[in-house]
């Protein structure tokens, strides 16, 4: 066997098994749909295993499956590239996606859609990895837009829900958006390097750095700067950055273990792992990098700020996924690529785990999500409550864990940072924080401490949640060897690996930093003695103090020692500005969706049917007729008529020959 | 085989006569039975046309030559390029498909139906394969009756509206076209294309004769601003109507602009691009944002088609071939999945009478499969990859990048609105609780619907997963079409 055929089974053994289940999973018994959806990614598993095991001793290649299409002088082929960077997100991908679909089987055990809900998640694995495996821009786009189809279907998938097919539509149509500056992208690259390979077009970038393009008249840009701001943009769909942030928080409505999988661990950070393959072009733009940077920063602060009001278990996780994405993003921006995929994958661990952890307590409280009605479930679900503890740990950045190593390491590059808007974007995520503290303090001590609050709720929902008599009890093991199993990468894979992936060469084939300009990140890997001494060191650094502090006040708020007054002036304004998320959604449905059909409405019915229809097509049908009608008043059929008009006749016939 | 497009073309046409012309001697039963076999005995005889095409050469094969009306030099003139033969194909299959729809409806004059349906197969053949000027108009103005019967007998409460208007716009441009013949017969001095190819013109005449073609072949694609028939025609022709309607006639426009109205004059053509190219963004934007504020769904996917043959003709006004190319792939996926979407309305339509998007909500809870199926198609229909809706838009943005940025940009919007208008749709009808009585009382699609729209979906399929099966049969006659265009056809002197 050519290992070709041995990359090739980790996507398309879930294809086949995702394709099996959907078309055959209501005819046989349960068994059969999770039995194979979950062996294949298995396999996966292993496949991913066996490639980062070779990559890191040094083995790299391309592959190619077969040409999808060849036109003019151009061809485009479907294939593999194999390097450190690929293997290590096919281990992530696959080792999330394997605990997601052991926890499945139990989360959704009741649910009647439960073979159609393992067939998406297999389809999913497959478009991600075929993503991440791509060895050129279309086959990248073709993962990008697979997981997109993959994400609309299982935000929906309680398709009887109205905020259900409200938000996965949404999440479409605003991916779509995104889409349209990566497509845009991918088509100026086209055309100025003539393939769509990124060996080739990697090549030939240094030849074309200083091009400029046109863009209206004499304005002319950059055609780096140009090209990678469009695949920015797509990047900042997928990746949930401001503006187009928008779709996140409603993408809850799906069932908790895609929001684990898709929408916190892999999917979300594409966008992320798209920029880092792609570093080689974005090193040769300053502009697309501040840019990137800037947008960065404001998603990670103020983001993070919208979690901390959030009342809903997983709309507090979802706008720390935000947050924390936009940390990756500046990591990107501030050229230290391999620093935002260490984040990235750390960030897959804990906050898979954090997601998985809620989907328990979620069960616990019978399908109640609202915090306000939780409390002290550590002593009902005690597996639950240490894992979230150690996941939350792991976020909050707690020295040793490895969520500290990662987020330390990005705010340290981005203080070196030279780039234009480096110096807003440290400020900014040493803020953010304090705030990243403060919400998942507050929103694991309303779960796990305090009092049974359920118990002495007034307002009871008829359909969830626990009566006052009832008690929440601990999820089956299905549910929990998962949450362990994740829990203990989210401690000590940043202690472990911190070494040989950031101060290592392990990604200097796969990521290229420009060391003339961006000398930051390796500042940062000569300051860099041992992951143990770095732990130590974290208990003397400003972060460390603002996440003190974060943790303060949120148990200072929440055993009500301060009492914030929410009906004073300032707090109702901020409260206002929060709740409706700094007013993106209402510019988008309010505004512009409504503009737009308007628009429509406008050239339908006063273009199309009054001005065409109306007037150039039935219009001259309309004035034959008339003049039809006039006409036959020569046709009377009295002889007297004719004669009349005989005499006028010869009149003018005799006028004309006369005059000639 | 001997004279295989021949063939093509007067199966269907001889079975269409039996079905009409025989109707007493025969019972409901048997008239069925022949034409189900016309319509697979049809497609049948495609198939070695595709098999046996020669994909390197750039002539036309499998010529016939005969012969017809000595003194003006008309000739019964056959024959078949790159560009002809996808087309064939889905003619004829397209044809299978709406007979097998159809077998068991309660359709009046079934045998009329069918035979309006076979014979339009077969005269949409002759277009597609005839190389003399005055057969191809033949063919060309013959199809509109059987299309005009089958809007006018078998169509909805506004049918005779929807007939006229859409005959009268049709004939308008072709009789234009007959003037442009009739020109260049006098000129070339014979109507064969060939000649036509290489006959020297002047600029402002070939501007007069394009303007000539262009009125024909506009109104049939139909280009904006002569597409406000469409809509009308689409919603009073019945599905199987509809359904030849979308897939196969509007690509004749398509066709024929790459056939004669670009080889004829293509200094004209390279003259009024930047005009061509403003109107088919026009048709993409215009009409799909006119599209997402559709009330009834047959509309809504009719000014959908109209918005995916502005990228037709963006894809052949760039006249390079990666633009020209992926308008093909486009026609030929357009085909499969417009045809799709309307039988899905059909399928809807016969259970409840409605056609109105409130009057929906929530048949998935009713009609699972058939959601999966109708989700796959507006997917399809919205561009995404691994579909063939992916492929033809895909390239067509890509080549138009090699123009100017912003064409690229204004088509490159499509992604976002195709999807907004189909799947605004799909949640609008088929998400959500089933209140409405009549969504109560759907019933799941049948197997032979299954089968049918199944069998579009792997086209679909595998058309985007293996976009070169359609490519490498056009390769060398679009590389031959674009080095053509670049020659200037003006007179020496």
């Amino acid at each position: 066997m050519q290992l070709i055929h041995i990359f090739s089974i980790a996507p398309f053994a879930p294809l086949l098994a995702s394709i099996l289940v959907g078309l055959f999973g209501n005819k046989f018994s349960k068994v059969f749909s999770y039995g194979l959806t979950t062996a294949s990614v298995g396999l996966a598993f292993f496949v991913a295993i066996y490639t980062l095991y070779i990559t890191s001793h040094g083995f790299s290649g391309e592959f190619t499956l077969y040409q999808w299409l060849s036109t003019g002088s151009y061809t485009f082929e479907i294939g593999f590239m194999i390097d450190n960077l690929t293997a290590l997100m096919m281990v992530v991908v696959t080792f999330v996606s394997l605990m997601v679909h052991i926890y499945t089987i139990g989360y959704m055990r009741d649910d009647p859609g439960f073979s159609r809900f393992f067939s998406y998640i297999s389809l999913f694995t497959f478009a991600m990895l075929m993503l991440v495996m791509s060895n050129n821009f279309l086959q990248l786009f073709f993962g990008w837009e697979g997981v997109g189809l993959v994400s609309y279907l299982l935000i929906g998938f309680w398709y009887q829900k109205p905020t259900a097919i409200h938000a996965n539509l949404k999440a479409f149509l605003v991916n779509r958006v995104g889409d349209i500056g990566l497509l845009l992208g991918v088509a100026l690259i086209l055309f100025w390097f003539g393939s769509l390979d990124y060996q080739t077009v990697f090549g030939r970038a240094a030849a074309l750095e200083s091009q400029e393009i046109f863009l209206v008249g004499d304005f002319s840009v950059s055609l780096f700067s140009l090209i990678c701001i469009l695949l920015f943009i797509g990047a900042m769909g997928k990746s949930a950055q401001i503006p187009l942030h928008v779709w996140l928080p409603d993408s809850m409505e799906g069932p908790t273990p895609i929001s684990a999988l898709i929408h916190a661990a892999t999917m979300v950070t594409a966008g992320i792992f798209m920029v880092a393959r792609l570093s080689p072009l974005f090193e040769l733009s300053e502009t697309a990098l501040s840019f990137i940077t800037i947008i960065g920063a404001t998603t990670a602060i103020l983001m993070g700020i919208m979690g901390v009001i959030q009342n809903d278990i997983k709309r507090v996780i979802a706008f720390s996924t935000l947050s924390q994405l936009g940390y990756m993003t500046v990591a990107l921006g501030v050229s230290a690529y391999s620093v935002a995929i260490f984040h990235l994958m750390t960030h897959a661990f804990f906050k898979a785990l954090l997601f998985l952890a809620a989907g328990s307590v979620i069960i616990g409280m019978h399908h109640d999500q609202d915090i306000r009605h939780m409390g002290n479930i550590k002593k009902y679900m005690p597996i639950t409550w240490i894992t979230f503890l150690l996941g939350s740990l792991a976020l909050i950045g707690t020295p040793f864990f490895s969520g500290f190593y990662s987020k330390e390491i990005i705010i340290e590059t981005t203080k070196y940072s030279q780039i234009f808007g480096s110096d807003y974007a440290y400020w900014m995520l040493v803020f953010g924080v304090f705030f990243t503290a403060l919400y998942s303090t507050r929103l694991y001590l309303m779960v796990f401490h305090g009092t049974e609050k359920w118990k002495t709720l007034k307002l009871k929902n008829t359909h969830h949640g626990l009566s006052s008599s009832q008690i929440p009890f601990e999820s089956s093991r299905v549910v929990t060897i998962p949450l362990i199993l994740l829990a203990i990468p989210s401690v000590i894979i940043g202690y472990v690996s911190i070494q040989t992936l950031l101060i290592g060469d392990f990604f200097s084939t796969s990521i290229t930093i420009n060391q003339a300009i961006h000398t930051n990140f390796s500042v940062i890997q000569d300051h860099f003695n041992n992951p143990f001494k770095m732990g130590l060191h974290g208990f003397l650094t400003l972060p460390f103090f603002l996440m003190l502090l974060g943790i303060l006040v949120a148990w200072l708020i929440n055993a009500k020692y301060i009492n914030i007054n929410i009906e004073s002036k300032v707090t109702r304004y901020a409260r206002e500005i929060l709740q409706h998320g700094y007013g993106f959604d209402h510019l988008n449905e309010k505004y512009l969706a409504k503009w737009l059909r308007y628009f429509g409405s406008f050239l339908w019915l006063k273009i199309d049917i009054n001005l065409i229809d109306r007037y150039l097509v039935n219009g001259p049908a309309y004035f034959i007729n008339r003049m039809a009608y006039k006409l036959k008043n020569f046709q009377t059929g009295y002889i007297y008529h004719y004669a009349f008009i005989m005499i006028i006749g010869l009149f003018l016939l005799m006028t004309f020959f006369i005059k000639l | 085989m001997v004279a295989p497009l021949t063939l093509a073309i007067w199966t269907p046409i001889f079975f269409s006569i039996l079905l009409i012309c025989f109707t007493n001697y025969f019972s409901k039963k048997i008239l069925s039975a022949i034409a189900i076999s016309g319509g697979l005995l049809s497609f049948l005889i495609t198939v070695p046309i595709l098999m046996e095409f020669n994909y390197e050469s750039v002539l036309f094969q499998f010529q016939e030559f005969h012969h017809w009306i000595l003194p003006y030099r008309i000739n019964y003139h056959l024959g078949v390029d790159g560009f002809s033969v996808p087309l064939i194909l889905l003619t004829s299959f397209m044809t299978l498909i709406v007979i097998f729809l159809t077998l068991k409806s309660e359709i009046k004059n079934l045998n009329y139906f069918h035979g309006a349906f076979l014979m339009m197969s077969g005269l949409m053949i002759g277009v597609f394969s005839a190389l003399d000027a005055i057969l191809y108009y033949i063919f060309w103005e013959a199809m509109l009756i059987p299309m005009f019967l089958i809007i006018g007998i078998w169509g909805g409460t506004n049918r005779i509206y929807a007939t006229i208007k859409f005959f009268l716009y049709t004939v308008l441009g072709s009789l234009l076209m007959l003037v442009a013949f009739i020109y260049l017969f006098f000129e070339a001095g014979s109507f064969s294309l060939l000649d036509f190819y290489h006959l020297p013109l002047t600029l402002p005449v070939q501007i007069l004769i394009f303007i000539a073609f262009f009125m024909a072949f506009a109104v049939k694609i139909p280009m904006w601003p002569v597409h406000t028939w469409l809509p009308d025609a689409h919603v009073e022709a019945p599905t199987a109507g509809s359904v030849i309607l979308a897939a196969i006639m509007l690509k004749l426009g398509g066709y024929s602009f790459l056939r004669f109205a670009f080889p004829i004059a293509p200094d004209a053509a390279n003259f009024l691009q930047p005009v061509l190219i403003i109107l088919s963004l026009i048709a993409i934007v215009y009409i799909a944002v006119i599209a997402l504020v559709q009330q009834d769904m047959k509309k809504l996917i009719a000014y959908s088609s109209i918005s995916h043959m502005g990228f037709v003709t963006l894809g052949i006004f760039l006249l390079i071939p990666m633009g020209v190319e992926g308008a093909y792939v486009q026609m030929i996926s357009h085909g499969f999945i417009s045809a799709a979407l309307f039988i899905c309305v059909g399928i809807l339509y016969d259970q409840t009478h409605s056609r109105q998007i409130k009057d929906y909500g929530g048949v998935i809870n009713k009609m699972p499969i058939f959601t999966a199926l109708v989700v796959f198609f507006a997917m399809a229909n919205s561009g995404l990859p691994g579909t063939s809706g992916f492929v033809g838009e895909f390239m067509v943005i890509m080549a138009s990048a090699q123009e100017s940025f912003w064409i690229a940009f204004i088509a490159a919007l499509t992604l976002l609105l195709g999807a907004a208008y189909s799947l605004w749709m799909v949640k609008r009808v088929f998400y959500g609780k089933a209140t409405n009585k009549a969504v109560l009382n759907l019933k799941e699609i049948n197997k032979q619907q299954i089968i049918i729209l199944g069998t579009l979906a792997s086209f679909v399929l595998i058309i985007g997963l293996f976009p070169f099966l359609i490519t490498d049969i056009t390769n060398v006659t679009v590389d031959n079409f674009v080095q053509f265009m670049n020659r200037s056809k003006l007179p020496l002197s």
